[in-house]
């Protein structure tokens, strides 16, 4: 058994029976957020797999794996998705080398 | 060949058939035909390709075809009827000996004739001649390209497939298929290359012809999303690669009460190779003849009858209600 079961993706629900105000705001935005509007369902569905990968959620990983395909994208659309997210997490690191080398260079002769 | 299983889940909420007719009646729905404007044909299950998620099993190896005897019943019947529309379908219709002349006979007797044509078939021996054949019979073509990438669509339809299909559509092209004020009609039909629903179809339309154009040359009129239904070679795909639950209740979930008036089998009756009736070609992939009460065979078919015929449902009539729904022409919401 794995710590992330696949079908608790379906339970997510259940987080609602506390405080179900709270879940029902955050699903009411959530829904929106999914929309057709200046970007498509498909741009959207993009992101979500980007962000997912990111945030490296196994639940949003399979989520918008799945609504990418049915939002018509292929796997070669998703695999350069999947590297833009990668790409920042890496450059987010690399980026941080300035910091290292200013603290480098504020102790060096 | 074993008799066809339905799908079944765990979960008894998503099983066959009572849980499509109580979804239907949760949203005071009844599906009844409407008319009868199309008579779907299925001449058989010989086809040149085995495609992996052929809901017909059809197959190189399928030796069940429409006889000329039954071809003929079928052909009374569009004389006495005069269906506006004669949809011929198989198996690859065209490798029928007979196939030919039920295009040739429906049209001189005025109906519309759609063929699902599968392209590569146009390079079996002796059917090179189709692209002229369907011209001279100004025959609606109609046929599979699940994808614009070969990757995907060879997956499903094997190997080398994606290849000959743009190779046939150059050739439809060249003879007026699929060209703007051609006056040929060429759709394709997009299939899901797994077990997931079909992308919005006028997104993916304009994918199709922006990818096949600049990376092929090839044009065609418009791309019908279909769903996969979960019968057959597919169903047999999803519990092999442990998709059935999942998918069914995708299915059951995306249910949309708006895609019923549109369902294709208000509108069509669907008559196999022995000459026998169904609501449509999934009902008669599963064996589930037209209601008892109604005639059984194309040559005591009476329209007053079908008009208003209560259709047969199961659990895969979840594939055509799903999302923007499916039918034979696609999206139906």
């Amino acid at each position: 058994m794995s710590y992330y079961e696949e079908e608790d993706l379906g339970r997510f629900g259940d987080v609602g029976k506390h405080r179900p105000d709270l879940f029902e705001k955050f699903m009411a935005w959530y829904q929106a957020c999914q929309e057709d509007g200046a970007l498509s369902r498909r741009e959207k569905a993009l992101i979500g797999l980007a962000v997912a990968h990111a945030l490296q959620c196994p639940y949003c990983i399979d989520a918008y794996s799945q609504s990418c395909l049915e939002a018509g994208s292929n796997l070669e659309q998703m695999t350069e998705a999947i590297h833009m997210a990668s790409a920042l997490r890496g450059g987010a690191s690399l980026v941080h080398g300035v910091q290292a080398h200013n603290s480098v260079n504020k102790v060096s002769m | 060949m074993s008799r066809p299983s339905l799908p079944v889940v765990e979960d008894s909420s998503l099983r066959a058939p009572a849980a499509f007719e109580q979804r239907l009646a949760e949203h005071g729905l009844e599906l009844r035909a409407a008319r009868v404007e199309t008579l779907q044909v299925n001449v058989g299950k010989l086809c040149n390709q085995a495609c992996k998620h052929c809901h017909v099993d059809a197959s190189p190896r399928r030796t069940e075809i429409m006889s000329a005897g039954v071809a003929e019943q079928v052909l009374e019947a569009v004389r006495r009827f005069r269906f506006p529309v004669v949809d011929i379908t198989g198996g690859a219709p065209e490798l029928n000996p007979n196939f030919r002349r039920l295009v040739s006979e429906s049209r001189r007797l005025g109906s519309h004739v759609l063929v699902r044509h599968n392209l590569t078939v146009m390079f079996e021996p002796g059917q090179e001649v189709l692209p002229e054949f369907f011209r001279a019979h100004a025959v609606e073509v109609v046929s599979s390209l699940p994808y614009f990438l070969g990757q995907q669509t060879d997956a499903q339809r094997g190997p080398g497939v994606f290849d000959k299909s743009i190779e046939a559509m150059k050739r439809l092209n060249a003879v007026g298929y699929g060209i703007e004020g051609g006056g040929l009609t060429l759709n394709l039909v997009y299939n899901p290359v797994g077990a997931f629903l079909p992308p919005p179809q006028g997104s993916i339309e304009a994918d199709f012809k922006r990818e096949l154009l600049a990376r092929h040359g090839v044009t065609f009129d418009r791309l019908y999303t279909i769903t996969n239904m979960p019968i057959r070679r597919f169903l047999e795909y999803l519990r092999r690669s442990g998709n059935e639950e999942r998918y069914m209740r995708k299915l059951v979930q995306a249910f949309n009460p708006a895609t019923v008036e549109g369902l294709m089998c208000r509108t069509l009756v669907s008559v196999d190779w022995t000459g026998r009736l169904y609501d449509c070609d999934f009902n008669q992939m599963l064996e589930l003849g037209v209601d008892a009460a109604l005639p059984q065979t194309i040559a005591d078919f009476d329209p007053a009858t079908f008009a208003a015929r209560r259709i047969v449902t199961g659990a895969h009539c979840f594939g055509c209600t799903a999302g923007a729904g499916s039918s034979c022409g696609g999206a139906v919401a």
